[in-house]
């Protein structure tokens, strides 16, 4: 009985991802909205482990050849948020870890194994050229925003 | 409580400038701590020239505010950035800490450190003089 009950919250809680990734919770965090919306959409936090935005959010002087250091208070309160929210948060699996193994740290959403099984192959060139980069989610999937990424 | 509970997350959820200052008063703030006049050329040289300092991908002030920075300009993610000068942008150096997290994070990824209070003075003036 209380196997399954942890079974069934494993479930709910684990992002809604087999028509997986259609939606991702956007961020709620009032400083994570503001301070990571400036140079790009502030991705959400479902899509990284734990150990990423540790990682991201203790490199903020060296970010993708970037300087986007923070004060220490914002800095703390950021981490926190993604952490609390990532993919493997209390212990969750998700399938958006699929191939990552626990001692990689992937530092890119646009690199990880689902993300090339999704892209690679069904983004024309001329589409690419036109986002930039792959990192700008909303110039393919308009509700990024709000969380939907469906075609 | 709960209310100013309420009360304070609805404020924090609306990111507004805190207008605590204007172009004018961080061109003086600036010269006094530098102790020089600010001049708008030196500031103009330095936000046009291709630095060697930073990191590789951003050698220039205008790699993403462009060469004429009353127009808009673009991050390196294809995200578009309004104008910087305050003659195109009223909201443009209105907020000191605002201004100050800016001018330490780009002028590190430019020149590898930070600006000094003479060079900050210098490219405010440029800015308000276009
Ligand atoms: C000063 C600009 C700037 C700020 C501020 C910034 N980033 Fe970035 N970020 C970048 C750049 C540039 C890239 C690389 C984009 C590219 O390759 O097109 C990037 C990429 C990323 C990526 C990888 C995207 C991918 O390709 O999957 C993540 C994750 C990320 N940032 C998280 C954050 C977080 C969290 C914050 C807030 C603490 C933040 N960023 C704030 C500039 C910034
Ligand atoms: C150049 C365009 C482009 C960019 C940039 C892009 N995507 Fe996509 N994305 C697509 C296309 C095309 C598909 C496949 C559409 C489909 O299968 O419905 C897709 C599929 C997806 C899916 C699966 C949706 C589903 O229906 O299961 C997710 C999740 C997703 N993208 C997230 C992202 C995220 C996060 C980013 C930014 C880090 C991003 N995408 C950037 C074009 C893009
Ligand atoms: C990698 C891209 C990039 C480069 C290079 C860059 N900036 Fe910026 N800058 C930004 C972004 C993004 C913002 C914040 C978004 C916005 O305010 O529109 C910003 C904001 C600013 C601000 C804040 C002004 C205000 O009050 O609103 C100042 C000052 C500034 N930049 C100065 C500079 C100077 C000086 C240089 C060259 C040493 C420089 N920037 C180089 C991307 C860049």
């Amino acid at each position: 009985m209380k196997l399954s009950l942890a079974a069934t919250l494993a479930l709910v809680a684990a992002p809604v991802l087999a028509s997986e990734g259609e939606y991702m919770p956007p961020v709620t965090h009032d400083a994570t909205k503001a301070e990571c919306s400036e140079c790009h959409m502030a991705y959400p936090a479902g899509f990284l482990p734990q150990r990423s935005w540790t990682a991201i959010m203790t490199t903020l002087d060296d970010h993708f050849g970037e300087n986007a250091t923070l004060d220490e208070v914002s800095r703390a309160e950021i981490e926190a948020y993604l952490v609390q929210n990532a993919a493997d948060a209390g212990g969750r699996s998700s399938g958006l870890l699929y191939r990552v193994s626990p001692d990689e740290t992937p530092l890119r959403i646009s690199e990880m194994p689902w993300f090339r099984s999704e892209h690679d192959g069904e983004v024309s060139s001329r589409r690419l050229q036109k986002a930039g980069s792959m990192s700008n989610c909303a110039a393919c999937h308009r509700g990024a925003d709000r969380g939907i990424f469906e075609d | 409580m709960k209310h100013t509970l309420i009360l304070l997350t609805a404020l924090m959820a609306q990111p507004v400038l805190a207008q605590d200052t204007s172009p004018q008063a961080l061109i003086e703030q600036y010269s006094a701590a530098a102790g020089a006049a600010a001049s708008p050329e030196n500031g103009q040289a330095l936000f046009m020239a291709t630095h060697s300092g930073g990191k590789p991908d951003t050698p220039s002030c205008t790699t993403c505010h462009s060469a004429d920075p009353t127009k808009g300009g673009q991050a390196r993610t294809g995200k578009p950035i309004d104008p910087l000068s305050p003659t195109a942008n009223p909201e443009r150096f209105t907020d000191t800490k605002f201004v100050e997290k800016w001018f330490g994070r780009n002028c590190n990824s430019v020149l590898g450190r930070d600006c000094s209070a003479q060079e900050k003075a210098d490219i405010i003036a440029w800015l308000v003089s276009l």
